[in-house]
């Protein structure tokens, strides 16, 4: 067994490993928000009787460009009256945690590189969750930011919409995935992939399918994606936060709200499906379970109406919540006995 | 209520089966207007020229007001349009024409794509109407 690369035995070699994976990875992760929304316009086209895109190239296949381009080519409006620095920060600091959360989650097992062990996984943090928590909650600062910096009113329903909406689902979240390091017993993610590595049975999917539930609704919820996306409720709000924005500031929110669903569906795969376990290599096993994920979100998209607001926070707070805090009490419960 | 979510997302899943979508890519794929259709007129031909007796009917029940018609005679003292012109830019594609029709000489096609660049174009003339 040969030794793991670090900065302290070759810095170089170590320095351009990292540089190499965070390309990949954000590379990987652009490419699959771009055609994320494609994908998007033609299943929700599909299950609506229509076509969704066919003229942009084979297929409609270049329409992300074509959308790319032509909002970057849009005139970039800043409202006369609205707080100049924290509308152009809004749009980047909701972009920023959704990519960066990316860097904790393990896409496969170790390789060898130059005689050095290299784990496929930018980084190893070992309170990984703790992380992932903190990057959801820095996104809410985004919406917020921008609701009120653009000074117009429906901007700011939405953005205090989604304050709320955010904190209530967080905490479901995180109390959903307490059950799972309970399991574990570690906050690595890797740590987490090696606990499920045994078979497919030991998956926590399987010993904790109400944890899984949970997550992926409230996860659902707090990346505001259908039927959960009150903060830019058209029929009501415009289009919420992001109503005062146009050319790239725009696109930027828009990329975020696909990078958060690739986000979610990473954790949730990492978490619950064995993350990189399965039949091909890990970084391809991921994909398919990201894929599957993102497809399930764009299924319900087609599928579903938006809820109301109070039942939101009634789901929020008196169901989700307390459905959490009993798998906690039950697998405590369980772990001890 | 979890019977519910399943029936509702298995409608959508079998909408995305191959096979259901009912978009017609219009410019590339065209549907046939039914035989009632009430698109472009046509003036009908008999022998060597239109049916047409230029009695006056078409444009006197005309509520828009598109059909101009000019009387004449040939040279058999038979009674025929010398100008019979409907600009579709005032037609209402009503059909009243084709019912007042003594002779049947004016009927409606199918055809629906009139657009057009010019505002001469959009005014039919007995030989454009006749083709």
């Amino acid at each position: 067994m040969s030794e793991m690369l670090s900065l302290s035995n070759d810095p170089l070699l170590f320095i351009s490993v990292m540089v190499a994976k965070i390309l990949a990875v954000f590379l990987v992760v652009v490419l699959i928000v771009a055609y994320a929304t494609y994908a998007e316009r033609k299943i929700i086209g599909r299950m609506q009787t229509r076509l969704g895109p066919t003229m942009t190239g084979p297929l409609g296949l270049l329409q992300p460009i074509a959308d790319g381009l032509k909002l970057f080519f849009k005139e970039d409006i800043i409202p006369a009256q609205s707080s100049k620095l924290a509308f152009i920060l809004a749009p980047m600091m909701i972009l920023v945690p959704a990519f960066i959360t990316i860097a904790v989650i393990p896409f496969g097992g170790m390789i060898t590189v130059g005689g050095y062990q290299v784990p496929l996984q930018i980084t190893d943090l070992n309170v990984g969750i703790l992380y992932i928590l903190a990057m959801a909650g820095l996104g809410v600062y985004g919406i917020v930011l921008a609701g009120w910096a653009s000074n117009n009113k429906y901007s700011l329903l939405g953005g205090v919409r989604s304050a709320a909406q955010m904190v209530s689902y967080e905490l479901a979240a995180g109390l959903a995935i307490i059950s799972v390091f309970m399991l574990s017993e570690t906050l690595s993610l890797r740590g987490i992939v090696e606990a499920q590595a045994g078979s497919v049975m030991d998956w926590y999917i399987f010993s904790q399918p109400l944890a899984f539930c949970l997550f992926v609704i409230t996860s659902l919820a707090e990346i505001n994606r259908t039927p959960f996306d009150l903060p830019e409720a058209e029929t009501e709000l415009v289009s919420g936060f992001c109503t005062e924005y146009s050319s790239m500031k725009y696109a930027l929110f828009f990329m975020a709200e696909y990078a958060n669903m690739i986000v979610v569906s990473a954790i949730t795969a990492t978490l619950f499906l064995g993350g990189p376990a399965g039949p091909f290599p890990g970084p391809i096993n991921l994909l398919l379970k990201v894929f599957f994920f993102m497809f399930l979100f764009i299924w319900i998209r087609a599928t579903f109406p938006r809820v109301r607001y109070d039942q939101l926070m009634f789901m929020g707070w008196k169901v989700f919540l307390p459905l959490a805090l009993l798998n906690i009490v039950i697998t405590g419960a369980v772990v001890v006995f | 209520m979890i019977k519910e979510f399943i029936q509702g997302l298995s409608i959508t899943a079998k909408h995305l089966l191959p096979g259901n979508s009912t978009t017609v890519e219009y410019p590339k794929v065209k549907l046939d207007p039914s035989d009632r259709f009430r698109g472009l007129h046509r003036l009908v031909p008999d022998h060597n020229r239109e049916k047409c007796v230029a009695c006056y009917l078409c444009p006197t029940v005309c509520p828009a007001k598109c059909i101009t018609v000019e009387a004449g005679e040939d040279e058999n003292g038979v009674k025929y349009p010398t100008v019979y012109q409907i600009d579709m830019l005032r037609c209402i594609f009503c059909g009243y024409c084709v019912e007042a029709c003594p002779v049947e000489a004016i009927e409606m096609t199918g055809e629906y794509e009139l657009a057009n660049y010019k505002r001469e174009d959009f005014c039919f003339t007995k030989e454009r109407l006749l083709k």
